[in-house]
């Protein structure tokens, strides 16, 4: 290798693209600005999604329903869980994190289809618009995020059309998003970069996107059908006309549980980047990390049923699919312990990143446990449909996705704008965020448990103390935004200066200016062929070797 | 320090330029092509299921004849030898054998078109009848309209293919190549749209 090339001015390809914050705006076919519109617009429409979490949590502060009519409620409640599922985690921990990261990772320039890339983005606005402004038209769908019939085929039709449209547009962009970063990992890597030398994420993406593409389809189809039933009034799921209203639920799970993956993954992606910087430790058993993440796609295919073991699904469906979510959390378990192990003994800076990123790891145990106890039949007959559910799945995607993706902005946002955030806002950010979330559903638990059902603006009085914890709980986290807003904010003009390398990172992305120029490297991508090879002695330290390790020896 | 740390590459690379890559385009089609495969599988899975646990009630009729679809069958397999018959003939750079290939396979699979309108006309029942008559007519409709735009595709090659100035020459012929991967996997959809939907 040869350390201090001359940067060899590459011939810029004249393309008509705008330049200066202009470009955030355009249909700009740079991945790196293609990365940071996902996330600023999603994190528009988390805002959004979290006012509606708001109002959901003011209704239940009482047992009546006082603060919107039951109509409303519904309506609310529909765009909540849409909105924060499909407008919100899926295109964040996909979408802005592995546009951004993704080629930097394979040594590219770019993604493989820049153009198809950018038109992906482009549909996610639209749609978004589309579902909010339907609350104001015709009023949203009432039907939940999972449009089960003969429900939304009851429910006034204007609303829950509008709402198939709009998912369609969001699949549609999912699986450009996912067919991208199939090709980009597995045919834009740079020569002489080998899969197994890729960082995590990488990994990561290439499960997700197998499962985007496998998966998304199938609810497209679905929905499809689903409008024929609402407009030209075929029966396929409509029982008053002999049709079928459990093949929509199989159909709907057959994506819906890969979804669950498809919002957990990236993240798990993110946090084996991050952890391993903080603590100064190479990723523990990266091998099995890799093969766990296949493990998980492939049984994460297989495993939709166990959302439906009140449907009158057949013993035998149901002893297999519990059997078969029980399998999952092996893996899931493998990963959870090399995270520990990557902690353990490391030097660990107890920054915002890492914080939250430990956040993540308690949150997503105690989520993962409950989805154990879920699966197993006899117990999920008694808390299907109640508000344990609603626990479980909000420690995942929340205490676990929704960490993650904040632990990310802490440790990329230096990348992102060449500032620093302001880390005791940040460390203040992670404690009300923690502390208000564990506040919310923690008690739901035991909501759940004796019986309260989810998805209803009304409840038992003798409830009502419980759910006024809970929506004190919301009202923390709601309040946490507030610092990390002003920080994100603040920190874009006064933050510190961050330098290429803050951190004394190994992975590519931090090996060029930070921001990084257009096409991500002065010269030639960096050949990174250790990405975790942090803590080594310098006297071990092989300097022909191209890695990034002799980097970290030599800034500290 | 850090942007100083590169290292010099072992060879030239040159797909780091925004071009898509022609290579990568064949594999990007591959890829979405088994996304569009899923959605199939759903309508029959959806099918096979309502066939298993959902008896039709008293009196519904959904009765299907065989000879309109099994030549509907033979036009398709027929217009994927074509154009295979119009890919080789422009890798050796024969533009006017390209060009009457293509134009048979589109006039087969709008032929195929037509056959399936004339189904649609004669069956005794309609879209919204009963459960096995709607999923029929959207498992074939869904694939008519892959038919219409693989149609659309060709005819839009033949344009490409003209022997002054079109894009698709002897060395450069990707939405050839795209467009003829897209047929084979309409027609081998069809295949099993047959099978399933007639057959069983
Ligand atoms: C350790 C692995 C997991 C297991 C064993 C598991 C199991 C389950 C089960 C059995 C249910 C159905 C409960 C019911 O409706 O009665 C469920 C619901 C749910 N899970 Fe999990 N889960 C796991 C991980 C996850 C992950 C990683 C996510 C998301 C990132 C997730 C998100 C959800 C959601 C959204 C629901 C509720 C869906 C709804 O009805 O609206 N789960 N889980
Ligand atoms: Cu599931």
């Amino acid at each position: 290798m040869t350390v201090a090339t001359p940067p060899d001015i590459q011939s810029a390809a004249p393309r008509l693209q705008p330049s200066g914050w202009i470009r955030y705006f355009s249909f700009s076919v740079d991945h790196k600005v293609i990365g940071l519109q996902y996330l600023v617009c999603g994190f528009a429409f988390y805002l959004v999604g979290g006012a509606l979490a708001g109002a959901i949590r003011t209704e239940l502060a009482s047992p009546v329903s006082d603060f919107m009519a039951r109509d409303v409620y519904n309506q609310v409640l529909t765009l909540h869980g849409t909105v924060m599922i499909f407008l919100w985690i899926v295109p964040v921990v996909n979408g802005a994190f592995g546009n951004y990261l993704i080629p930097f990772y394979v040594g590219a320039r770019d993604m493989a289809f820049p153009r198809l890339n950018a038109v992906a983005f482009w549909l996610i606005p639209p749609a978004g618009l589309m579902l909010i402004s339907s609350y104001f038209l015709t009023g949203a769908a009432q039907s939940g995020w999972t449009a089960y019939p003969p429900l939304s085929i009851t429910t006034p039709a204007a609303g829950q059309i509008i709402w198939i449209l709009s998912v369609l547009l969001l699949g549609g962009s999912s699986i450009f998003g996912g067919i991208n970063f199939i090709a980009t990992i597995l045919k834009l890597r740079r020569p002489g970069l080998k899969l197994m030398q890729l960082p995590m994420y990488c990994w990561a993406m290439l499960g997700t996107s197998i499962l985007v593409v496998l998966s998304t389809p199938v609810l497209a189809g679905t929905l499809v059908l689903l409008s024929f039933d609402i407009v030209a009034h075929t029966g396929f799921f409509n029982p008053g006309m002999g049709g079928n209203v459990v093949v929509y639920q199989h159909l709907f799970w057959f994506y819906s549980h890969p979804a669950v993956y498809i919002m957990v993954l990236p993240a798990f992606g993110l946090v084996s980047e991050i952890l391993p910087v903080h603590a100064r430790k190479p990723l523990f058993g990266y091998v099995t990390m890799v093969y766990s993440i296949m493990a998980i796609v492939g049984l994460g295919l297989i495993v939709w049923a166990h959302h439906m073991f009140t449907s009158g699904t057949p013993p035998w469906m149901r002893l297999f699919f519990t059997i078969a979510t029980a399998f999952i959390a092996v893996p899931t378990g493998i990963k959870f312990f090399n995270w520990l192990a990557t902690l353990w003994g490391g030097r660990i800076n107890l920054n915002s990143a890492m914080l939250f990123s430990c956040g993540f790891i308690v949150n997503f145990v105690l989520g993962g446990i409950t989805g154990v106890a879920l699966a197993q039949v006899p117990f999920d007959i008694h808390v299907h449909d109640t508000y344990f559910v609603v626990a479980h799945f909000h420690y995942i995607v929340f205490g676990g996705s929704v960490f993650v993706v904040f632990a990310s902005v802490y440790h990329w946002y230096p990348k992102f704008t060449g500032r620093m955030l302001n880390e005791g806002l940040g460390r203040f950010h992670c404690a009300l965020t923690f502390i208000g979330f564990n506040l919310c559903f923690g008690p739901q638990h035991w909501l759940g448990l004796n019986g309260m059902p989810r998805r209803v603006a009304e409840y038992d009085p003798q409830f009502t103390l419980i759910n006024q914890i809970s929506s004190v709980g919301a009202l923390l986290m709601a309040v946490s935004t507030l610092p990390f807003l002003w920080n994100v904010v603040q920190s874009a003009f006064s933050g510190r200066i961050a330098g290429d390398n803050p951190w004394n990172a190994l992975t590519p992305e931090w090996l060029t200016s930070s921001p990084p120029p257009v096409e991500n490297w002065v010269g030639e991508a960096p050949l990174v062929e250790e990405p975790y090879g942090y803590g080594v002695p310098i006297d071990q330290l092989d300097l022909a070797a191209a890695s990034g390790r002799d980097l970290w020896s030599s800034g500290k | 320090m850090t942007s100083t740390l590169t290292r010099t590459g072992d060879d030239a690379r040159d797909d780091h330029n925004h071009e898509e890559h022609g290579d990568h385009r064949m594999f990007g089609l591959a890829t979405f092509l088994v996304a569009d495969a899923m959605t199939f599988a759903g309508f029959f899975a959806a099918y096979l299921t309502f066939k298993a646990v959902n008896p039709l009630p008293e009196g519904a009729i959904f009765e299907l004849e065989l000879p309109l679809p099994i030549l509907n069958t033979v036009l398709l397999l027929v217009s994927s030898a074509t154009f295979h018959k119009a890919g080789q003939a422009i890798r050796q750079g024969d533009h006017g054998r390209c060009r009457r290939w293509l134009l048979i396979s589109a006039a087969l699979g709008i032929a195929f078109l037509a056959s399936q309108m004339l189904e649609y006309f004669t069956l005794p029942f309609g879209l919204a009848d009963n459960l096995y008559a709607s999923t029929f007519y959207a498992a074939t409709g869904f694939h008519g309209l892959h038919v219409t735009l693989g149609a659309l595709m060709i005819l839009i090659v033949w344009w490409q293919a003209r022997p002054e100035g079109g894009r698709v020459t002897a060395e450069n012929h990707f939405p050839l190549e795209a467009a003829e991967l897209y047929w084979h996997f309409v027609d081998g959809i069809w295949v099993v749209l047959f099978v399933i939907l007639y057959l069983l």
